[in-house]
């Protein structure tokens, strides 16, 4: 909403205050201002010019040489413009004028000829091209005869005026008037109101002589009013009605179209005029439409309606949506003599739906929707005839054309006083509340300690207890209210197990050099179950902006592809990401889908690179699974971990394991597939992905520690030949069920496949810790366990002892 | 005799004086005091001198091979001194050489603001509540006093998956479900949580981002609680000289409701480009649970009040790092997210 400071203080004394301050008041209290505009920008040396003639510039034909009587002195200028003419008075400015665009004029020579200023359109003075009236709209705008040469053209165009832009809340559509606007500002300046002016002489004639009406659909329009008006002259609006409509952000087209747009402005009441004679019928039927029905509208547009968008019709064919838009066939124009104007309650949701459907917002379907003051629906059409009267000349015939039905019972709320306080934190007195109530005028009775108030029903937003407390404090004002902590049984608030452990997965990964990443949850069809660990239904958007962004994923691996796809070709040398977020599978009984929180990682590129000791590695599978197991060991659970070897769609064969914690598979780690690593220019690049709730969510033991023993421990080093294929992790199992209650820590110190070795073989070497806390062990008993691993490796994996 | 002594025990002073390293001088010492050195030969050639000369010339023998030794021990340690100097200069390394880096990644940034915002709220007693992402239009509108048919839940706004699911457009269902299983107990929560939108993403606009409320229901909590919690979590957050305003404002799920400011935390309130000359910041929406909100989860709304309040963490970090495109928050450029490595204040 735009609000002319000027046109308000028609209606409210703002006690001359700076609109700036002005504007902070009303945000403080409530209806934030976005911004104050200064319509004259600052312009200077912008005058009424008169164009006593106009020659064609010898050499420019599309340029005119005007000499303009500017008051002071007949001067020169060039103009380009193709309506310019002699004898019209124009907006100059002169040399030393600075537009709003930044545009200085100065004295300057076009094609030889001197120019002294400039001939103004519109939109150069600021005014925005969609809000200039469509005579003028591609030249110059001509003044009326009376405006004097040489004096500033700001007042006469409302340019010396500022306007402030409400940001308004939906709750708050009173304020999408002027006259709700001064309201406000007179509750908070404790200030009266001055309402508009109705006054006009009735012709003899009535109005309902001229018109019939009927309302067939009384629950989507339980209020409609006509006035008929006679004898009018359709022309150009007084120029400050025109200048008023462009400060508040509408184009005048001609005085009866004006007064409608004007009276909305003031009144918040949408109004439509109809042409009488070209409505043929005498008659007015509001209706619900016929499904397929058709109109043409005032945007020569052909609109096809359903059965609940509600019409206006003259008894055959629909002359306008009711609310949203009138009918081309009905409309006013220059030869109109007699209108109808219509001023009516269309009940919102009626009105919403059928902007919607037919893509259509206006000024009017705005405040519809909100839902307008039922008791300004006449007042709005009085006003209305009261300025065709006054500006197009009109005979307003006597009495309205009315169907009523609508209730303007204002809402009542009875509230205690200290309630408000005990709500608020405060001490506010009865006095001051009531004196508030005033201000905003609310009728209100105070009795038995109770308020009684009933709300206006300009403001449809009070209806309960808590809207009296929002205005009392709001009118008090919120830096009134003291600062407070809850007053309540104190208990400590902290993470659940859940939270901490995973704040601590996530410090562990960045430790091991993990940059967090968040990427997005929707994605792609394609790319919806691509690596996942596990696939469901998927969960589906019902109107998606795009394809790629349609599905709920089920896994985090490929947006994490694509950011280190992203980072790889600005140069990233190594790309290290994880991110812990939900997978979205199948649906619950409760009609959800099962949001599973996991953790994903990839690592790409260099590793270790500390390039001038000669030192670099790339990343490998191992890197990222001792990241893994470093992660199980942090959670307590190394010690059901194993790996096996698996195959996963887009993983490469040979280099894929499943996670598993005791036997139960919760994750995956791979090399990508090499073709997959192609097509995104990737080098070698290594995946995982955990199903981190279940992990999370699995019991671990306590912790106690373990007393560090006096004793020493024994190191016995132990060199198999075996098959290449058998696993390190198999030997490793056997050793460690076969080497008994002394056998304490086993570790891999060697691998060896190549030329040295039989082929098929390989060269495989651990070192085997033996240990008693309470004792030195003999070597009698080292050698007795020793020697059972031996055989059981034998026996159970063919190992050969070497060398 | 005697002055053949003397005139040794110069000459041994000379040598030891003119050796030069450790080697050197260990020949000196064989050279002279060894058992086939001129000292040694001198105790043994006594044997000639009169039987009472002896203990006489014996002891001034003696003397001076202490007096040598003395003299060579201290300058043996100089010289070894000295070679170890020597060995430990040939070692020395370019210390300005880059050392070996610890590679460490970290948080995003909006996990960071997230994280920072929970603990100083977990400092005064809240916990944290979490739920799902795809909700039920039920718990994202209905129960927050957001009925079907209003216009702040348009279908253009939200992404539904049918009729009666959507992906959530604020963290706010958190709530709504806490109070549900909470039963009309108290209740002292901080929701956060990734929300979406119908937005085309551009550099103020992305359909995906994150929230984080919080609410308290008890008995008799009052406007002022709010403000007073919400003046802590300011000065907490931006400084200790913040100052907090209220401004009235609009949210079907309060009344009554209102939008935080802060004192500018660049200028301090004398106006700049982050605060747009204002000299302040509005940082967050919060209000009084709206009593239908209350009735709805089954909270006697007259025995029983409650405050909420909910901010994006996008806006927190853009403010607080200066960063001017949301799209940054989710493009995990490596170069964006590893500037938000070290600690702050
Ligand atoms: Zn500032």
């Amino acid at each position: 909403m735009l609000v002319s400071t000027k046109w308000l203080s028609e209606y409210v004394n703002t006690q001359g205050l700076d609109p700036k301050d002005l504007g902070e008041k009303i945000t403080r209290a409530g209806i934030e201002v976005d911004a104050v505009i200064d319509r004259s920008h600052g312009m200077t040396n912008v005058v009424v010019g008169y164009v006593k003639e106009k020659v064609k510039h010898p050499e420019a034909d599309k340029l005119n040489i005007c000499q303009v009587d500017v008051g002071e002195e007949t001067t020169q200028i060039i103009c380009g413009a193709p309506n310019v003419d002699a004898g019209q008075k124009v907006i100059v400015a002169r040399p030393g004028a600075v537009l709003p665009g930044g545009m200085k004029i100065k004295k300057a020579k076009l094609r030889g000829e001197e120019s002294n200023g400039m001939i103004c359109s519109l939109q150069e003075l600021g005014i925005e091209g969609r809000l200039v009236p469509k005579a003028y709209a591609d030249g110059i705008y001509v003044l009326p005869e009376t405006a004097v040469p040489g004096e500033s053209v700001l007042p006469l165009l409302g340019l010396d005026d500022i306007v402030l832009e409400l940001g308004l809340t939906p709750n708050r559509s009173d304020a999408l008037s002027m006259l709700g606007v001064a309201y406000e500002v007179g509750a908070i300046l404790s200030e009266d109101m001055k309402y508009p002016e109705v006054n006009y002489t009735e012709s003899d004639e009535k109005a309902t002589d001229y018109l019939n009406l009927k309302v067939d659909a009384i629950e989507e329009n339980p209020m409609y009013i006509a006035k008929v008006v006679k004898n009018i002259q359709v022309k150009e609006s007084p120029l400050w009605l025109q200048h008023r409509l462009m400060a508040a952000g509408v184009r005048p087209h001609n005085n009866v179209v004006d007064i409608t747009n004007y009276v909305l402005m003031e009144y918040g009441q949408p109004l439509h005029a109809f042409d009488y004679d070209r409505l043929e019928t005498k008659e007015i039927i509001v209706r619900l439409a016929e499904e397929g029905e058709k109109i043409v509208t005032l945007d020569d547009q052909e609109r096809t309606l359903k059965s609940n968008h509600l019409v206006i019709t003259n008894g055959k064919e629909p002359v306008a949506i009711a609310g949203v838009m009138g009918g081309a066939n009905s409309e006013v124009h220059d030869g109109t003599t007699t209108v109808v104007i219509e001023s009516a309650y269309f009940v919102g949701g009626s009105v919403r739906q059928t902007s919607k459907d037919h893509n259509l917002r206006s000024d009017a379907s705005a405040r519809f929707e909100k839902g307008v003051d039922p008791n300004r629906v006449i007042l709005a059409a009085e006003r209305a005839a009261s300025l065709l009267a006054e500006l197009a000349g009109g005979e307003v015939l006597a009495g309205t054309v009315m169907v009523d039905e609508l209730d303007k019972t204002p809402a009542e709320v009875v509230v205690s006083p200290d309630f408000i306080n005990n709500r608020l934190g405060m001490k506010i007195s009865l006095e001051d509340m009531t004196s508030i109530l005033s201000r905003l005028k609310f009728d209100y009775q105070a009795a038995n300690g109770l308020l009684y108030i009933k709300a206006p029903t300009r403001r449809q937003d009070i209806k309960i207890e808590e809207d009296i407390i929002e205005e009392i404090a709001r009118m008090y004002g919120y830096d009134e209210i003291p600062m407070t902590l809850p007053v309540e049984e104190s208990k400590p608030g902290g993470l659940s197990s859940y939270q901490a452990k995973r704040r601590q997965v996530r410090a562990y990964l960045e430790g091991a050099g993990l940059y967090q990443a968040i990427t997005y949850s929707l994605t792609s069809k394609e790319m919806s179950q691509k690596f996942a660990l596990e696939t469901a239904p998927v969960t589906e958007l019902l109107m998606p902006m795009s394809e790629d962004r349609s599905i709920l994923r089920q896994s985090l691996i490929p947006h994490l592809l694509e950011a280190v796809t992203y980072n790889t070709a600005r140069q990233a040398d190594t790309v290290a990401l994880y991110e812990v977020g939900s997978v979205f599978l199948g649906e619950t009984e409760s009609g959800l889908p099962h949001e599973q929180e996991h953790l994903a990682a990839v690592i790409s590129g260099k590793w270790l690179d500390h390039s001038w000791q000669g030192e670099k590695k790339a990343v490998d599978f191992f890197v990222l699974k001792g990241i893994v197991e470093g992660l199980m060991d942090l959670l307590g659970h190394s010690s059901e971990l194993t790996f096996e070897r698996s195959v996963v769609d887009g993983l490469h064969p040979g280099r894929t394991a499943s996670i598993k914690l005791a036997g139960e598979e919760i994750g995956v780690i791979a090399q990508l597939h090499p073709s997959e690593q192609k097509a995104r220019d990737l080098k070698e690049t290594y995946v995982m992905e955990l199903n981190l709730a279940k992990v999370l969510d699995k019991e671990v033991e306590a912790l106690y520690y373990a007393p560090v023993s006096k004793f020493p421990s024994i190191t016995r080093d132990i060199a198999l030949v075996v098959d290449s294929e058998k696993a390190t992790g198999e030997l490793q199992a056997i050793i460690q069920l076969s080497g008994g209650r002394l056998l304490k820590n086993v570790h891999l110190f060697d691998l060896y496949e190549g030329e040295k070795m039989e082929p098929g073989k390989k060269s495989v070497a651990f070192s085997l810790t033996y240990f008693d806390p309470e004792r030195t062990l003999t070597d009698e008993e080292v050698v007795n366990a020793h020697n059972k691993v031996l055989k059981a490796l034998a026996e159970q994996a063919g190992a050969e002892l070497r060398g | 005799m005697e002055a053949q002594l003397q005139q040794l025990k110069e000459e041994v002073l000379q040598k030891i004086a003119a050796s030069s390293n450790v080697k050197e001088l260990n020949d000196v010492r064989v050279a002279y005091l060894g058992k086939k050195g001129p000292i040694t030969d001198l105790l043994k050639g006594m044997g000639k001198l009169p039987a009472e000369e002896r203990p006489k010339m014996g002891a001034l023998v003696n003397v001076v091979r202490e007096e040598v030794t003395t003299v060579l021990e201290a300058r043996m340690s100089l010289l070894q001194e000295q070679a170890i100097n020597e060995q430990l200069e040939k070692e020395s390394i370019d210390v300005t050489l880059p050392g070996r880096p610890v590679k460490t990644g970290n948080h995003h940034p909006l996990t960071r603001v997230v994280e920072e915002i929970e603990d100083l709220f977990i400092g005064m007693g809240y916990e944290i509540a979490e739920g799902p992402e795809v909700e039920k239009d039920y718990y994202n509108f209905e129960a927050l006093n957001l009925p079907k048919g209003h216009p702040a839940r348009d279908m253009q706004d939200s992404f539904y998956i049918s009729e009666d699911i959507l992906l959530r457009t604020h963290t706010s269902p958190v709530q709504a479900r806490t109070m549900e299983a909470k039963e009309g107990q108290p209740i002292k929560i901080i929701c956060p949580g990734k929300v979406y939108r119908r937005d085309n993403d551009d550099a103020t606009h992305s359909h995906q981002f994150t929230q984080i409320e919080g609410l308290v229901i008890g008995e008799n909590i009052r406007m002022s609680d709010l403000k007073g919690t919400l003046s802590v979590f300011a000065k907490k957050m931006f400084g200790n000289d913040r100052e907090i305003r209220l401004r009235p404002s609009f949210f079907p799920f309060t009344e009554p409701s209102v939008e935080m400011d802060i004192s500018c935390f660049k200028c301090g309130g004398d106006g700049c480009n982050v605060c747009k000359k204002t000299g302040w910041i509005e940082i967050l929406g919060a209000g009084m649970v709206h009593p239908n909100v209350l009735e709805m989860a089954g909270y006697d709304s007259k025995k029983l009040s409650g405050f909420a309040f909910g901010m994006g963490p996008e806006r927190i970090a853009m403010l607080k790092y200066g960063v001017e495109d949301i799209r940054h928050f989710y493009t995990n450029d490596v170069r964006f997210l590893s500037q938000f490595h070290r600690t702050e204040v």
